[in-house]
């Protein structure tokens, strides 16, 4: 028998194999990054000895379990919450060591004392849903963004961003070493300003 | 004499495609690379929660993720309705989460161990009970960082 020569395969189909492939991996492709609100648990060992906090600098916030919303004993809107925390976090009452001299507020005697010393103390029922919980936490985190923009631009004029914007550029690995670095001393200079001390209590029996 | 004669026919000829296999090659390569599957098929139901002050989650490999939530549709029938804890590919009980944590930081490169992040992926029906418990299971273990992941939206639209 003649000895045939091998046929060659039709490499024509070949694009619309890679195609098929291409498509495949173009649908189950996620590049999205997850983002969300970043919080930090209290350590769990208990403190020996636990620092005497005055009620007038607690900010005490209770959603109960129908979802409602308790701001220093009194029931209030969502809305209004954020400028509540503000009127808190701003006021400025204390004097002497104590005084604030780039608050804003009332100055009310029975109100914080100072950014550094206001605490807000969030409680929760186990009932209370999820949602709301995060609805609130967005806007307490609101109230220490709003304050901490008013302070960036108020001391940094020239940099033509706010802190929010900021701290985005810096936690952005794109960003150049030197624009981080020296992004960094004035982050931390106004965050030092309004520390977030938000408490995240464990839930209390709450009827 | 002419150097230079005039083409007969002004027919353009055929682009030709047999570089296409390779360009399509090229993207294949590309997607197959920036591809990220999605590691644990979600057996609850995960509609997460709208916030607008959000910060973006550090890179993947610092990153834990719990979830939890109703168990969907598929799986209500065996495992109820109420809101359960999903650890990679399973349903598991609050009490098992302290071990997952621990696991999957020794599953982690030594130099990430102490920055790593436990995101919270929690459907937006679920009560705090659970999430308190899920907590304080996190604290046991000291993974303090946690981020609540949500979608990126007004709050208001929690709150129907």
């Amino acid at each position: 028998m003649a000895k045939r020569a091998a046929p060659e395969v039709n490499a024509g189909s070949m694009a619309d194999i890679a195609f098929l492939l291409l498509i495949f991996f173009l649908v189950t492709t996620t590049i999205e990054t997850d983002s969300g609100l970043n919080r930090k648990l209290p350590p769990m060992e208990d403190q020996v000895d636990p620092p005497i906090i005055r009620q007038k600098n607690i900010f005490t916030v209770l959603v109960s379990k129908n979802d409602q919303l308790l701001v220093e004993e009194e029931l209030a809107d969502i809305a209004d919450l954020r400028s509540l925390a503000i009127a808190f976090l701003d006021n400025g009452g204390g004097v002497g060591d104590e005084a604030c001299d780039y608050c804003q507020g009332e100055r009310d005697e029975t109100s914080s004392d100072n950014p550094d010393k206001a605490i807000i103390s969030l409680k929760n029922d186990r009932e209370t849903s999820y949602k709301v919980y995060i609805a609130v936490q967005n806007e307490l985190v609101a109230a220490y963004n709003d304050l901490r923009n008013r302070e960036f631009e108020r001391l940094y004029p020239s940099l033509g961003i706010n802190f929010v914007q900021a701290q985005k550029q810096y936690d952005d690995p794109r960003t150049p070493v030197e624009v981080a670095e020296e992004l960094k001393p004035k982050l931390d200079q106004v965050k030092a300003m309004f520390p977030q001390k938000l408490s995240e209590a464990e839930s209390a029996k709450l009827n | 004499m002419s150097k230079f004669k005039k083409k007969k026919g002004g027919d353009l000829p055929a682009i030709s495609t047999a570089s296409l296999p390779d360009i399509v090659f090229m993207l294949l390569f590309f997607f197959m690379v920036a591809t990220v599957m999605r590691d644990s098929t979600l057996m609850v139901t995960n509609k997460l929660p709208a916030a607008d002050q959000v910060q973006k989650l550090d890179k993947k490999d610092r990153v834990m993720y719990i979830y939890a939530g109703k168990p969907s549709s598929r799986y209500e029938d065996k495992y109820g309705s109420s809101a359960r804890v999903q650890l990679n590919d399973k349903f598991a009980s609050v009490n098992e989460v302290g071990a997952f944590i621990l696991a999957e930081r020794a599953s982690k490169r030594q130099e990430l161990q102490n920055v790593l992040t436990t995101a919270l992926k929690v459907d937006s029906e679920t009560k705090m009970g659970l999430i308190q418990d899920i907590k304080q299971e996190l604290r046991k273990v000291s993974a303090l960082k946690i981020n609540y992941t949500t979608r990126v939206g007004d709050y208001t639209q929690n709150l129907n």
